[in-house]
C-alpha cells in the first residue's frame, strides 16, 4: 500500500486508483497491415520490468482522470506523476 | 547411494538424539559446464531436474538457485492441489500432476503429506451457479471426479459454513473435488531436491543469474554470482521473475507479476477439515496440520515485485472469510507474507521452447502453480530432453499468443485478476 499523488486530486491512498499497467504502448496506426506477431506485441507482450516502470493509473474512485505514474517495481517508490499527453520525464 | 528413510531409520537415529542424520543434499560448487541448466530452485525447478534425470537419463544437470531452494513461491503459496479446470487442454494437465501427486511421498521416499480432504468451491450467485455445473461437467467428461452440492450438502459437508439466506453474497451451492486437497509445500521442495541430488543433480543456492550468454539464435552459457556456466540447454523456472530473466536474453514474455497475499492465523483444534474457495467472494480457507487457519487472499492489480502487497486486499478477504464463518470472528492473525506472481493474459501457465535455442520457459502460473508441480516438471523436462513439447502441455506454447489459440482459465484459477 502506498500513496499516489493525483495530479487533479492531491495525495491519496492507492486503493482508491487502479492501475492501467505499462505506459507508453502505441496503438498501430494502420491494423489492418500488422502481421499477427505485431499484434502479439501490441497485445500481449510486457517488459514487466523489476525497477523503474513507466504506467497509467486511474483515479478509479475520486476524479476518475487517467494520468502516468514512474514506479519503482521492486519497493513501490513513486519517482514521478505526470498527466496524459505530457512528456515523460527523464529518469 | 542415500539411506532409505523408513520406521527403522527413524529409530536408529532416536538413539544418536537425530545428531547423525546425513544430509539430505550435497552443496556443491558449480562446475565448469553442464548439460543442462535449470534457473529456479522452487518446487517446479527442483522436479523438472528430478524427471531430466530419471526419465531421461541427463545426470550432468544443475540447479541454480538465488536463495535457498524451495523459499520463492513455493514456500509462500496455500498448498492448495486440485484438477478441476475448465478446458481439455487445462484437464490434462493439472490431472497429469494431481495422478504424480497421488503416488510423490512413496516415489520420493519423503513424506510430502499429500491429503485428499477434497476442495469445495461455492456458488453465490445464478451465474456462479451455472459456471459450475458447467465446470461439474466438463470435468466428469474428462475423467475428473466432481460432485454439484446443493445448499443443504454443502453446511452437510463443511458445517461452519453460515448458509443463511440472507447473508450478502449467500452460499447457492458448490462443487466438490475429493480427490483434491493439500500437501507440505516446504517437503516437496526437499523431497525433490534430495532424490534429485542422489541422481547427481548438482543443486547449487546463494547463485544468482546475472545474465544469458547468446551466441546468435541459440544460448552459450549463463552469467552467475558463482562465475559462468557453459551449457547448451537452459530451462527457467523462476514464477514472479520470469521476465527478468526473459530480458536478459532480450526476450519479452506476455507476463505481468503482482503480489499475491496469504496469512495464517494462531493454531487452533481440528475445525475444518477440508479446503474451501470462493471466486465471487474471494475467500478460501484450510486448516493446517499445525492448526492454523491458513487463508488466501487476492493480488493486488499493480506490477510488484516488492513481495508484499497491500492492506486492503487482506481486509476485504478476511470480511468475506467473516462473513461465510462467523465462527472465526474471534481468531487472531499470526502471519501475513506476500509472493510475486506471473500472470499470463488467459490465466493458464506456458511450459514452451523459445524462438531462441536451447532457452526454454516454465511460466507465467500465476497463483496457482503449486498444485501443478510434479506434472510441470515432468513435462517441462520432457520438452527440455527432446526439444518437443508433450502432448499434454502442447497446447501451453508461448506462440498461443500469437496465434489466438489461448487457453481461458480465469473462471477455474480461482483468485480472480
Amino acid at each position: 500500500m502506498f500513496i499516489i499523488n493525483c495530479p487533479y486530486c492531491g495525495e491519496r491512498e492507492q486503493s482508491e486508483f487502479k492501475a492501467g499497467g505499462e505506459a507508453h504502448i502505441v496503438r498501430p496506426k494502420q491494423p489492418t497491415e500488422l502481421s499477427d506477431d505485431q499484434w502479439a506485441e501490441y497485445l500481449f507482450m510486457r517488459k514487466n520490468i523489476k525497477g523503474v516502470q513507466f504506467e497509467r493509473w486511474v483515479h478509479v474512485h475520486g476524479c476518475r482522470k487517467w494520468f502516468n505514474v514512474v514506479r519503482d517495481t521492486s519497493n513501490d517508490m513513486i519517482k514521478a506523476v505526470y498527466k496524459m499527453g505530457e512528456k515523460p520525464p527523464s529518469i | 547411494m542415500k539411506n532409505n528413510y523408513s520406521l527403522f531409520s527413524l529409530l536408529k537415529n532416536a538413539f544418536s538424539y537425530h545428531e547423525n542424520w546425513e544430509k539430505a543434499w550435497k552443496d556443491p560448487e558449480p562446475k565448469k559446464e553442464y548439460d543442462a541448466v535449470i534457473v529456479g530452485g522452487g518446487g517446479h525447478g527442483l522436479a523438472t531436474s528430478y524427471y531430466l534425470a530419471k526419465k531421461h537419463n541427463m545426470k550432468n544437470i544443475a540447479v541454480v538457485e538465488k536463495g535457498w531452494i524451495g523459499g520463492g513461491n513455493t514456500g509462500r503459496n496455500t498448498t492448495i492441489i486440485r484438477s478441476n479446470y475448465l478446458w481439455d487442454a487445462s484437464a490434462g494437465l493439472y490431472d497429469h500432476a494431481l495422478k504424480i501427486w497421488e503416488g510423490l511421498s512413496q516415489e520420493l521416499n519423503y513424506n510430502v503429506m499429500f491429503s485428499q480432504r477434497g476442495v469445495m468451491n461455492l456458488a453465490h450467485n445464478l451465474q456462479d451457479v451455472r459456471d459450475l455445473k458447467r465446470r461439474t461437467h466438463a470435468n466428469r467428461l474428462n475423467g475428473i471426479d466432481a460432485v454439484y452440492l446443493n445448499t443443504e450438502q454443502v453446511k452437510k459437508f463443511c458445517p461452519i459454513i453460515n448458509t443463511s439466506p440472507d447473508i450478502r453474497y449467500p452460499v447457492l451451492g458448490g462443487t466438490l473435488q475429493r480427490r483434491a486437497g493439500t500437501a507440505r509445500h516446504d517437503a516437496v521442495a526437499w523431497g525433490y531436491a534430495r532424490a534429485a541430488d542422489e541422481m547427481g543433480v548438482d543443486i547449487i543456492q546463494n547463485c544468482e543469474v546475472k545474465g544469458i550468454k547468446r551466441n546468435g539464435d541459440s544460448v552459450e552459457g549463463i552469467e552467475t554470482t558463482k562465475g559462468f556456466i557453459k551449457t547448451k540447454k537452459i530451462g527457467v523456472v523462476t514464477a514472479g521473475h520470469s521476465s527478468v530473466i526473459a530480458n536478459m536474453a532480450g526476450l519479452k514474455l506476455p507476463l505481468e507479476s503482482k503480489p499475491l497475499q496469504a496469512l495464517v492465523s494462531e493454531p487452533v483444534k481440528p475445525i475444518i477439515d477440508t479446503v474451501v474457495m470462493s471466486n465471487a467472494v474471494h475467500a478460501y480457507v484450510s486448516q493446517s496440520d499445525k492448526g492454523e487457519l491458513v487463508i488466501g487472499a487476492g493480488t493486488d492489480d499493480y506490477v510488484s515485485y516488492s513481495q508484499k502487497g497491500s492492506h486492503d486486499i487482506i481486509e476485504g478477504t478476511l470480511n468475506a472469510i467473516l462473513e461465510l464463518y462467523p465462527i472465526f470472528s474471534r481468531m487472531k492473525m499470526l502471519r501475513q507474507w506476500g509472493g510475486i506472481v506471473d500472470i499470463c493474459p488467459d490465466a493458464s501457465p506456458i511450459i514452451s521452447k523459445t524462438s531462441i535455442k536451447g532457452l526454454y520457459f516454465n511460466c507465467g502460473w500465476g497463483t496457482g502453480g503449486f498444485k501443478a508441480t510434479p506434472g510441470s516438471g515432468d513435462l517441462f523436462a520432457h520438452t527440455i530432453a527432446n526439444d518437443e513439447p508433450h502432448k499434454l502441455n502442447a497446447a501451453f506454447n508461448i506462440n498461443r499468443f500469437v496465434s489466438g489459440d489461448l487457453v481461458d482459465e480465469h473462471g477455474a484459477a480461482a483468485v480472480a485478476h
